[in-house]
């Protein structure tokens, strides 16, 4: 762990007008720069359609008849 | 229905199939071999299990990295404590060795070695615990570690725990129980400890506004003073029976080691709850936290953080009994002063108990503390 690598950021563009808004949106809050704020709003959206796009159920049939099998075994299930 | 997804999108699975590890177990004594401590060997079996996805073994040193400086992982997802492996040589492995994890003489999995690097005591110390003093147990465990790092994909054998089996869950089996419950929303509950009345109330408030409550004690290595593991479940089963609704409650063990990482283990505790399926994780005072290392609100302020964890923290201040309201109350709900409150302190109930007595009914409910009282030793020595 000793040559670490340095934490890597990149630039992208917003309008001007928008960095206003956001800068003077931010003032007295946590955030500390317009960066932060972007960055913690696009991780929220982001983490938003990935929940949304996520597929209905996870696991097979035979899965399923199997952990329920054990579960009622184990009183969790009646 | 659309159940809570796992951490980083889907739930690992890396356990081998019947006949997979069957030939694991056969072929074991052809590889070279690392005996892990019990403790690795359930951080194995929840890797395996899916309880850490989206880990699929052990971290690489870029991963480790990126964990301690950022708080989460190369794909950006949230991850606070880094999960390695540790060996005391380095000089007996190479990279893209096949190698037998082994605990207790028998085989638990393979491991890929894609990286042997150096483990940096001060740096993982000091960004984990946000310190470096030894008398922290978290930093003591650290400096007692191997100096190399092993990472790598797993491939687990499942092995059924030897104890508390009845009420080991992983994370398939609790999607599961939970469809099949037909709850939607879910809260988690973290314990180390038997239930007093302030840990009831801060579990039936969060319940009051979920489908489902997942009480899901911690086990794992314990300090002396500590109260075994068979008496938290059995308190935990006493109260239960008693005191809370069979069709909306379900009590599990998670067996893991306690890090006293404070803020940077509450992120930890909730991603493994968001694993088994749950939406909402109830953080109390101090959570994990450890003498006086962490400020006491410093692991529910770290939430904010985190808008992409995909589980809701439930914060919660400490409940108490209030004399004057008669009633056990919190900051937000009684007006009264302090010399009115009765806490709910650990210590106090802890030495009723090694003095042979019954904590108070203000204190936890008799038949919590008559299940306790039975057991010819409730403490660790
Ligand atoms: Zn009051």
């Amino acid at each position: 762990m000793s040559s670490k690598p340095k934490r890597k950021f990149t630039t992208v563009s917003i309008p001007k007008t928008l960095f206003e808004k956001i800068k003077d949106r931010i003032k007295n809050t946590g955030f500390s720069s317009v960066s932060d704020y972007v960055t913690y709003v696009l991780r929220e959206i982001f983490a938003e359609k990935q929940q949304q796009q996520s597929s209905e159920q996870a696991f097979s049939h035979e899965d399923e008849k199997r952990v329920k099998e054990r579960l009622r075994a184990l009183g969790y299930l009646d | 229905m659309k159940m809570n997804q796992a951490h980083g999108g889907s739930l690992v699975s890396r356990i081998l199939s019947e006949t997979a590890s069957n030939k694991l177990k056969e072929q074991a004594s052809e590889y070279p071999t690392i005996t892990i401590s019990s403790s690795i060997a359930d951080i194995v079996q929840n890797i395996g299990h899916g309880v850490l996805s989206p880990l699929t073994g052990f971290m690489t040193e870029a991963e480790v990295n990126n964990v301690l400086d950022d708080m989460r992982l190369l794909s950006d997802t949230p991850w606070t404590i880094p999960i390695v492996l540790d060996v005391k040589e380095a000089n007996d492995f190479s990279v893209d060795d096949e190698v037998v994890l082994s605990t207790d003489g028998a085989p638990v999995a393979a491991l890929s070695i894609e990286e042997i690097f150096k483990l940096d005591q001060r740096q993982f110390s000091q960004q984990v615990f946000g310190t470096q003093d030894s008398k922290h147990p978290g930093v003591a465990r650290v400096h007692a570690m191997g100096k190399t790092l092993l990472g790598g994909k797993l491939s687990v054998i499942p092995s059924p725990p030897k104890k508390f089996a009845e009420v080991t869950l992983y994370p398939l089996d609790t999607r599961i129980l939970f469809k099949t419950k037909g709850w939607r929303t879910i809260v988690a509950f973290q314990t180390r400890n038997p239930p007093h009345l302030g840990h009831e109330y801060v579990e039936k408030t969060a319940l009051t506004f979920v489908d489902g409550i997942f009480i899901n004690p911690l086990i794992g290595p314990k300090k002396p003073g500590d109260f075994r593991d068979e008496v938290i479940l059995d308190a935990y089963r006493a109260l239960m029976k008693t005191y809370f609704l069979r069709e909306n409650s379900v009590l599990s063990i998670l067996r893991s080691p306690m890090y006293y990482a404070g803020p940077r283990e509450a992120i930890h505790h909730s991603i493994m709850r968001k694993n088994f399926g749950c939406t909402h994780f109830i953080v109390g005072r101090d959570h994990a936290g450890v003498g006086k290392f962490y400020h006491p609100f410093a692991a529910q302020e770290i939430f904010t953080q985190f808008p992409d964890l995909g589980i809701t923290p439930l914060l919660f201040k400490s409940f108490f009994y209030c004399t004057k309201c008669r009633s056990i109350a919190n900051d937000k709900t009684c007006p009264h002063p302090k010399s009115d409150h009765i806490n709910f302190s650990g210590s106090e109930i802890r030495r009723h108990f090694k003095d042979g007595l019954i904590p108070p009914e203000s204190l936890m409910r008799r038949e919590v503390a008559e299940v306790i009282a039975s057991h010819p030793e409730p403490f660790v020595t």
